[in-house]
């Protein structure tokens, strides 16, 4: 089957079958490797995109459900070469050690806390409930969300 | 993934026929729970029914309702002002269902019909009375939900029957709560309570419901905690009364994640606050 959709902003046609996930797509037709796959069943949060701007597990999408829709991946969020402000946090804060789960935590922190601006370091962890990481404690994550969301709510004035 | 025959149908009609000729077909709603089921070859159909593109999606309130379709997603019962308003322990409850991601593309339908029994969505429309619309190959009938859950992923849908839609009575009047304990953010619980607490305008209890999850294969309601409710004033004293009648007359059966004794100790503290707080509501709708 064919299937069309936009990836980070480009239009994208693929020749599939239907038992395809969105993550088999991604990886191996189309060469995208920053969607990780992890548990393969949607818990840990390393094949996070957001799908129409919502995150959604790819390794959980059959390729089908994502016709006509918007993909993100975190490799959508430079803009003209230069890291996202949340991802120069990230660099700032020593958030990244083996990187496995952080295309996927950065693409759920940069949709939370769009949605809920200045959200607080407790609503941050709760958000990123369903994202596992195992280098870090999470710590350096948090600070480095928390600090680009007061960032970028002070920046938006009141 | 073993590969299947794909068919997307655009009628419920196309869909119920093609469920209705095919041994084995299985509906595709948001995946959420089939694709795992596929990935660890646990469900090897033959034939998947993608019913994605049937209007099934609405969220209309009517005449002392709200139907909402099958096709409903989890975020937007989470975020519908209708829900919100009119039946505000859908919202809640739906809440805890998985993580965001899960609630993207999962749908209502979907995790009704797959009624896992520590599933948040079938024991908040068992304390709702709702009524489930099915569609099969022998017409339509309404289901009450309390005659829905069977047993562990066991409906009371026949092989050709798809849900399409779900009546929930508005609680207008009514306070609502649910309550769950997960050992991790996400993990189903390993016990739920909703609760339903209507107040008389003399102060006592004109109607509660008490459902629990986790501790069967179907959500349970709980009589004696009804009962113990019901023409008294809800104190603080009465509600404790309530919630451990509802734990004595329960037997949770051990298993790997918690025995039986700490989920019927769960069973009476999470149900406890889940009156209290249906209770506070209640009252607070009654002042405005």
């Amino acid at each position: 089957m064919i299937v069309r959709f936009t990836l980070n902003g480009r239009p994208r046609e693929v020749e599939t079958e239907p038992h395809r996930t969105l993550l088999d797509v991604l990886r191996d037709t189309l060469g995208q490797l920053e969607a990780k796959e992890g548990c393969a069943e949607g818990a840990c949060g390393a094949c996070t995109v957001l799908l129409d701007g919502r995150p959604a597990s790819s390794c959980l999408t059959l390729v089908p459900l994502v016709e006509g829709r918007r993909v993100t991946t975190v490799r959508g969020l430079e803009r003209d070469g230069r890291l996202h402000p949340l991802q120069e946090s990230f660099v700032a804060h020593g958030a990244v050690q083996c990187g496995f789960c952080t295309p996927g935590v950065l693409l759920t922190a940069l949709w939370y806390v769009e949605k809920n601006p200045g959200a607080d370091r407790e609503q941050i962890r709760q958000a990123l409930g369903g994202n596992l990481c195992r280098c870090t404690g999470y710590t350096k994550i948090v600070d480095a969300i928390e600090a680009w969301s007061r960032r970028a709510t002070a920046e938006a004035g009141p | 993934m073993i590969p299947f025959e794909y068919h997307a149908p655009a009628t419920v009609g196309d869909a119920v026929a093609m469920l209705a000729a095919r041994d084995g077909a299985k509906l595709l709603a948001g995946g959420q729970s089939l694709v795992p089921a596929l990935t660890y070859r646990l469900a090897r159909p033959g034939v998947l029914v993608d019913i994605n593109a049937l209007p099934l999606a609405d969220v209309v309130r009517t005449n002392g309702h709200v139907r909402l379709g099958a096709l409903v997603r989890h975020h937007v019962l989470e975020e519908s002002p209708d829900v919100r308003r009119w039946c505000p322990l859908l919202a809640e409850a739906v809440a805890y269902v998985g993580n965001a991601r899960v609630r993207t593309l999962g749908t209502l339908g979907g995790s009704l019909a797959h009624a896992d029994p520590a599933a948040e969505l079938p024991v908040a429309m068992v304390a709702l009375d709702a009524r489930f619309a099915a569609v099969g190959a022998a017409g339509s009938r309404e289901i009450p939900a309390g005659e829905f859950f069977r047993a562990p992923l066991t409906t009371a849908l026949a092989a050709d029957e798809i849900l399409t839609a779900v009546d929930v009575p508005v609680t207008r009047g009514a306070g609502t709560a649910f309550v769950e304990l997960a050992r991790r953010p996400g993990d189903f619980p390993l016990v739920s309570v909703a609760a339903v607490v209507a107040v008389d305008r003399a102060g006592r209890v004109a109607d509660a419901r008490v459902v629990f999850g986790g501790l069967a294969g179907a959500p349970q309601r709980s009589a004696p905690a009804e009962d113990a409710l019901r023409g008294h004033e809800p104190t603080p004293e009465r509600i404790a009364a309530a919630a451990h009648a509802a734990r004595r007359a329960l037997r949770p059966e051990t298993d790997v994640f918690a025995s039986g004794a700490y989920r019927a100790h769960l069973a009476e503290v999470l149900a406890r606050r889940a009156l209290r707080t249906a209770t506070n509501r209640a009252l607070t709708v009654e002042v405005r």
